[in-house]
């Protein structure tokens, strides 16, 4: 610990704090624009600059680390002088046009200048202009606004990993842009619209779209991957306007993908707002009443082992359950199914489907080997801390098979099930890796667990893990990349086909069942032939294409619910909005229709539904299921790892103009940025 | 006036030519490998005693400099680097040093090199010195091939390599963690400091910087000791210095004199006094343009060292006097020289960013009369907001020649600048509207 | 300093010749490895002379690739530097230093000579397409004052009348002489040389 003293305070700090955070720790504010927690010390705004006994020149406070019996001084003359001089020649080229600025009220740089602002400009000269840059569909540019922070740049080279964004010129005529003025080929990229502390670079897709203090402001988490990310979805109306980052350390740090993001206009296109029925192989409105009755007509009908229902990619728990119970009481039938395709799960004990080392502990870990699985597109959020890892440790990389571009550099392996043969049986020079790492993190990704020897692939790696002390208390090298927001939820549910066979899926392909219940599942891969089915979600995409009734549900910015994360933490999802015309909340519409069906509800309110839920998952999280390991042999096999439409990844997404103008814009990219 | 036989620098105007064979008929080379026998601590000593101070600019201790470097190498090799980037307006004696003396800069090299452990040495040339680099890199092949530099240099066992690396057009380049950024290949940004270079230079490693001058003199120190050095000019302004006299003198040149020669007997004697008489001297500029000028009356007495300049308000800098006679207007020269500065900020920091060119735009208009009276004090605000406040002492390099003008000439810009401010109807615009926006015969 | 225009025309490929190939090879030796980023302005030195004194936006592009860095941080070394030239400029390519230590001396005479007889601003070709000019800033030979550089070398102690001289010459396809035109051969003083006299004589 140093000893220190700001504005005649005693402080202790540790050793690696810099002057600025000191002085924070003192309780004195300081002010600054270069500066960001996340990112590399520019020191080049000069705003944060305090005075040091000793020094005859006011130092920058960012750049500065704190030593042992430094005097500093936050708040005299001098020091407001410099502050105030500093935001004189920031203003001196700036435009002022804050009423029609998007960034307005939510600007450092106009909060700044109230406190330290000169109310008139002494600067008579011309202003500087700079042209606009082009920065691809996300982001608009206003780069007269910019005060040259280099936030941008330092955050794409340093924690996006794609070094496209430069400071070009010199002096005055500085100017940030791209590469020839190309989008940024990061899924990180509207990250810095937050970072950027001024209105140079603001949200395209919102533009002009509404005033900070107009809209109702919701903290919730993001669906679009299993990161669940934190974040605030900010609403005017019914409408979602915005999708922002939340701070949680341990999981988004204060970043989120562009799609989190940006799909959300995805959120008012192509919904279902009234259910339907099919008549004579059309789709017609109709009643709440009527869907309910031809629903309840076909499942009496039916025997209970001929129905089976499957979970989507971004249900909620609250759904998930009811699902659940309404299959076990109403329909009395085993079938319901949340993979969408043959997955070998192990669910004996949680730490069999989930990312064990966590997503902030990825950045302690000194070796890790990616099996089957591109972390970029699969939890971009998550690959961002590997990077952080890699920049801060060099931390060896391995990937069995090439992945493309992660945005740190990775050494390939043969994509074979033979190299992990081999290394269980000592004889691949990965296994003295794994040995020798502290902190190894495997990470399997859903490409290997669908091939036919994922069973001896996932057991017989698990098992040289725990023979080699790598699952301990301290620290867990295995993880499970899942993909989608509602995977571990429905696991932790126990929503798939006993012993996690792929009964249900197979029957499914064989077209043995006859009437089918989709929970906003759009992604099942069946031809279909007589089923009747019907389909409970939000938008009119795969699932809804293919029903025969269908029953208008709610997005997760408009109904409260729980999902639980890649690595097993429980977070709830607010209600930010309302689900459109005659749309209702997706459990509400499994009680309605279990009611209809059995003349009796599932559940008096949801109060009951989520306290029934919080209680098995307790009792569920707690106990080993009795799953039974199947007999498995080796088979030599290749690991690909799918390709994944990143931007059209689910429903919400794919009705996202947004998403497919990032689409379009990166398909006509050149493939790095020292490419072509 | 020095003696000749105490110059260091023989070669100045190329009376005998640079090669190697010429060099060493000068002494150069003697006996570089008993200079080095006697070890690191004892070369460092004599530096110190000799009091040599930086030549670049600045005038750091140069001994004091060298035993910063870490005593034994760890696991980062260590760098000497050459700071030939001479871009200062006003300055231009390392050009010759490198075209004349050039065997003066590879010896001091070797012994430096030796003296803070390094076995790489890169030598940063303006890129627009493009011949001056070429006859030094011919120095450079013929050091090789008579084995004084390369495995076992000049048979002190110390394996030294030296290479050029050119500068492509950036005054800034010549800040040395600014040079250390251009020559790892990115644009010239001075680095935040600390780290010093001594300790996280070239690479991340430990870095010696030194000036084409400083290092030039090292041989010559060592060999005839270092009291020799320091008996020449007075305590921490110690021994002979090349200085460069250009603007409105009869015989611009370059000289090598003692440390603490009247500036007067420069001008009058070395470069032919000034055009038109001392009578018609306006003001010096005594050490580059970054220095503050001196008015007539001090330029009658003043001495050119380090600490003598400190007393005046200005700085030794580099030496490089600039004689303004009284038939320049003295507003425009000092925008021209604002001009300069606002086309050299490297542009990372705000005030040097935005106030060098709010300096330069004002001058301009002082110097066509076009100023109110109130500016000229507003720019002394302006100056005062920049210095101090950046990364680089760039920002003191800007404000300084603009603070010495008003010290010394504020009756002058406002005889010229003297009408009121022009009160301008007030406008209903909203809250923060761009003035100059809405202004049109502004904009 | 504005940022540098741009060409608007660009050649579509750049590559660099054999010998300069090799040359860029040596030059990376210059580095540690793994540094060869250093060798960036070098290699954007050689790209300028392989096409006539200026570089492509394809050159940017092939340096960067042969160093392995990214395009941005090769295009902002090409426009942080003064003296690549990102647009074409004249075979004879005069840069006239109007810092005050020349101006005091008649900088702008200078600057007035190639206004007239190479043309009428900055950067712009003259008629005959050979020449052009631009005003820089001090180019460290201020005791030699007012002097220019054309191309590679000096040319110092100028006035208007002898500029005037060297532009006709490369009109009439001759070789005009660096150096000092009142004939000095280094920085001494004229006339009133006052040192190493005794040694130049003996
Ligand atoms: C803006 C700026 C420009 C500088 N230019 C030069 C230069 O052209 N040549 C030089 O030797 N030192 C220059 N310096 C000084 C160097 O930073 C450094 O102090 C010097 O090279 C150290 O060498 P010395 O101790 O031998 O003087 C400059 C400093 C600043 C702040
Ligand atoms: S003071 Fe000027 S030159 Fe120095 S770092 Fe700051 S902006 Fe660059
Ligand atoms: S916050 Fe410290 S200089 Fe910008």
């Amino acid at each position: 610990m140093l000893k220190l003293k700001v504005n005649d305070i005693d402080i202790e700090v540790e050793k690696g704090t810099t002057v600025l955070q000191a002085c924070e720790q003192a309780g004195a504010e300081i002010p600054r624009f270069c500066y960001h927690e996340k990112l590399s010390i520019a020191g080049n705004c000069r705003m944060c600059l305090v005075e040091m006994e000793k020094s005859p020149k006011p130092i920058a406070s960012c750049a500065m680390p704190a030593a042992e019996g430094m005097v500093l001084k936050t708040n005299t003359e001098k020091v407001k002088k410099a502050r105030k001089g500093v935001m004189e020649f920031l203003l001196a080229n700036h435009p002022l046009d804050c009423p029609v600025c998007d960034q307005g009220g939510e600007c450092d740089l106009q909060d700044q200048s109230m406190y330290y602002g000169i109310d008139k400009s002494r600067f008579k000269e011309n202003k500087r202009y700079v042209p606009e840059k082009y920065m691809g569909p996300l982001i608009k540019t206003q780069m007269t606004r910019c005060i040259h922070c280099t936030r941008c740049i330092r955050f794409a080279t340093e924690v996006a990993g794609v070094p496209e964004i430069g400071a070009i010129g010199r002096g005055e005529d500085m100017q940030i842009t791209t590469y020839l003025e190309k989008a940024m080929e990061s899924e990180l990229s509207a990250n810095v619209i937050d970072l950027c502390p001024v209105g140079a670079l603001t949200s395209k897709p919102y533009v002009f779209e509404a005033r900070p203090w107009e809209l109702k402001k919701t903290e919730t988490i993001d669906v679009m991957d299993a990161v669940g990310s934190n974040i605030r979805v900010d609403t005017y109306g019914w409408e979602v306007k915005r999708v922002l980052p939340r701070i949680n350390e341990e999981i988004n740090e204060e970043w989120i993908s562009d799609k989190t993001r940006y799909a959300c206009d995805g959120l008012k296109n192509q919904r279902l707002d009234t259910p339907y029925i099919k008549i004579n192989g059309k789709l017609k409105p109709s009643s709440w009443e009527d869907a309910y009755k031809a629903i309840s007509e076909s499942v009496s009908r039916t025997k209970s082992e001929k129905i089976a229902g499957f979970i989507g990619d971004m249900t909620n728990m609250e759904t998930i359950y009811a699902a659940k119970e309404f299959f076990e009481k109403t329909i009395k039938s085993a079938n319901l199914e949340s993979r969408e395709e043959k997955l070998y799960i192990n669910t004996n004990k949680r730490i069999n489907y989930l990312f064990n080392s966590s997503i902030e502990g990825i950045e302690k870990s000194d070796l890790i080997i990616l099996i089957g699985t591109n972390p970029r597109f699969e939890a971009t959020i998550l690959n961002s801390r590997i990077r952080k890892n890699f920049l801060k440790n060099k931390t060896e990389i391995i990937s069995l098979g090439n992945v493309g571009d992660l945005t740190y550099p990775y050494n390939v392996f043969d994509n074979s099930t033979d190299i992990i043969r081999e290394i269980v049986e000592n004889n691949h020079k990965i296994s003295k890796k794994i040995k020798q790492s502290n902190k190894p993190s495997l990470i399997f990704g859903q490409s290997i667990l669908k091939l036919k020897s994922a069973p001896y692939v996932f057991e017989e790696l698990k098992k040289y893990l725990e023979e080699n002390g790598k699952i301990s208390e301290e620290w867990n090298a295995l993880n499970i990349l899942q993909k989608n927001s509602s995977t571990v939820g429905s696991f932790d549910l126990n929503v798939l086909a006993k012993n996690s066979s792929y009964e249900i899926l197979e029957n499914l392909e064989k077209n043995n069942y006859e009437v089918l219940i989709l929970f906003g599942q759009d992604n099942l891969k069946f031809q279909k032939k007589n089923e009747f089915i019907i389909y409970i979600g939000s938008h009119g995409d795969k699932g809804a294409n293919i029903a025969d009734v269908i029953l208008p549900g709610a997005t997760y910015t408009e109904q409260d619910g729980y999902f639980t994360n890649l690595e097993g933490k429980l977070q709830k999802a607010y209600k930010a909005s309302y689900p459109p015309g005659e749309a209702k909340e997706d459990w509400l519409i499994i009680n309605e229709l279990s009611s209809f069906i059995k003349r009796k509800n599932l559940y008096k309110d949801k109060n009951q539904l989520i306290d029934a839920l919080l209680n098995y998952l307790k009792l569920n999280n707690l106990n080993e299921t009795d799953f039974k390991v199947p007999e498995y042999d080796f088979k030599s096999e290749k690991i690909f790892t799918d390709e994944i439409d990143y931007y059209h990844s689910n429903v919400i997404a794919r009705a996202s103009k947004t998403m497919s103008e990032c689409k379009n814009t990166r398909m006509s990219l050149p493939k790095t940025g020292t490419d072509n | 006036m020095l003696e000749d036989k105490d110059r260091i620098f023989k070669n100045l105007y190329n009376d005998f030519g640079p090669d190697l064979a010429s060099a060493k008929q000068r002494g150069d080379w003697k006996n570089t490998k008993e200079i080095c026998e006697k070890g690191r601590e004892w070369i460092i000593d004599e530096i110190k005693t000799s009091e040599l101070r930086g030549r670049g600019g600045a005038g750091f201790p140069t001994g004091l400099k060298w035993s910063f470097a870490p005593k034994e190498v760890g696991s980062r090799p260590h760098y000497l680097v050459i700071n030939a980037d001479e871009s200062e307006p006003g300055t231009c004696k390392d050009r010759d040093i490198l075209r004349f003396e050039p065997h003066k800069l590879i010896e001091g090299c070797l012994i430096a090199s030796y003296a803070v452990n390094a076995h790489k040495c890169y030598i940063y040339i303006r890129g627009e010195y493009f011949n001056e680099g070429q006859k030094l890199q011919i120095a450079i092949d013929e050091a090789y091939k008579d084995g004084l530099l390369g495995k076992n240099s000049a048979g002190t066992g110390w394996e030294l390599d030296i290479y050029i690396h050119y500068g492509a057009g950036a005054y800034i380049c010549g800040e040395e963690t600014a040079l250390l950024e251009s020559i790892e290949g990115k644009k010239g940004q001075p680095r935040l400091k600390p780290p010093f270079p001594a300790l996280i230079g070239l690479y991340g490693c430990p870095t010696i910087i030194n000036n084409v001058e400083t290092i030039s003199v090292v041989p010559t120190i060592l060999r005839k000791g270092g009291k020799w050095f320091s008996s020449l000019g007075r305590p921490k302004n110690t021994g002979s210095k090349i200085y460069c006299i250009s603007g409105n003198v009869n015989n611009p040149c370059n000289v090598e004199e003692e440390m603490g020669i009247p500036l007067k007997e420069l001008i009058e004697k070395h470069a032919g006094g000034v055009i038109g008489g001392w009578d018609n001297l306006k003001a010096v500029i005594p050490g580059g343009s970054s220095m503050p000028l001196l008015p007539k009356e001090t330029c009658e007495t003043i001495k050119m060292d380090f600490d003598a300049c400190v007393e005046n308000k200005t700085g030794l800098g580099t030496a490089g006097i600039v004689v303004i006679n009284k038939d320049q207007d003295i507003i425009k020269c000092m925008a021209r020289i604002a001009r300069f500065y606002k086309h050299e900020s490297c542009g990372q920091c705000t005030p040097c960013r935005e106030g060098s060119g709010w300096m330069w735009r004002m001058l301009e208009r002082m110097a066509k009369g076009e100023a109110t009276r109130d500016e000229v004090d507003m720019l002394l605000d302006v100056t005062k907001q920049i210095e101090g406040h950046t990364i680089c002492a760039f920002g003191e390099g800007s404000s300084w020649p603009v603070q010495g003008l008003i010290r010394n000439f504020k009756d002058e810009i406002i005889e010229r600048n003297k009408f009121d401010p022009i009160v301008k109807k007030q406008k209903d615009i909203p809250y923060l509207v761009d003035q100059h926006l809405l202004d049109k015969d502004n904009a | 300093m504005a940022v540098k225009k741009i060409s608007k025309v660009q050649p579509e490929n750049f590559e660099f010749n054999k010998k300069n190939k090799e040359t860029a090879d040596i030059i990376i030796k210059n580095y540690p490895s793994g540094k060869q980023q250093s060798a960036v302005m070098a290699l954007l030195y050689l790209a300028q002379k392989q096409n006539d004194n200026w570089i492509p936006l394809s050159a940017m592009k092939y340096i960067a690739k042969y160093l392995d860095m990214p395009y941005i941080k090769v295009y902002e070394v090409a426009t942080f530097y003064s003296m690549y030239n990102l647009t074409p400029v004249g075979k004879y390519f005069f840069q006239v230093c109007t810092t005050t230590p020349c101006m005091l001396r008649g900088a702008y005479n200078l600057v007035e000579v190639c206004k007239k007889k190479i043309s009428e601003e900055e950067n712009m070709l003259s008629k005959d397409g050979k020449t052009s000019w631009l005003e820089v800033e001090c180019l460290g030979a201020c005791v030699n004052a007012p002097m220019l550089q054309l191309n590679e070398d000096y040319f110092e102690d100028l006035d208007s009348a002898k500029l005037e001289k060297i532009i006709d010459k490369i009109s009439n396809n001759e070789v005009p002489q660096p150096g000092s035109y009142r004939g000095r051969l280094s920085s001494e003083p004229e006339n009133t040389r006052k040192t190493l006299i005794g040694i130049k004589n003996a």
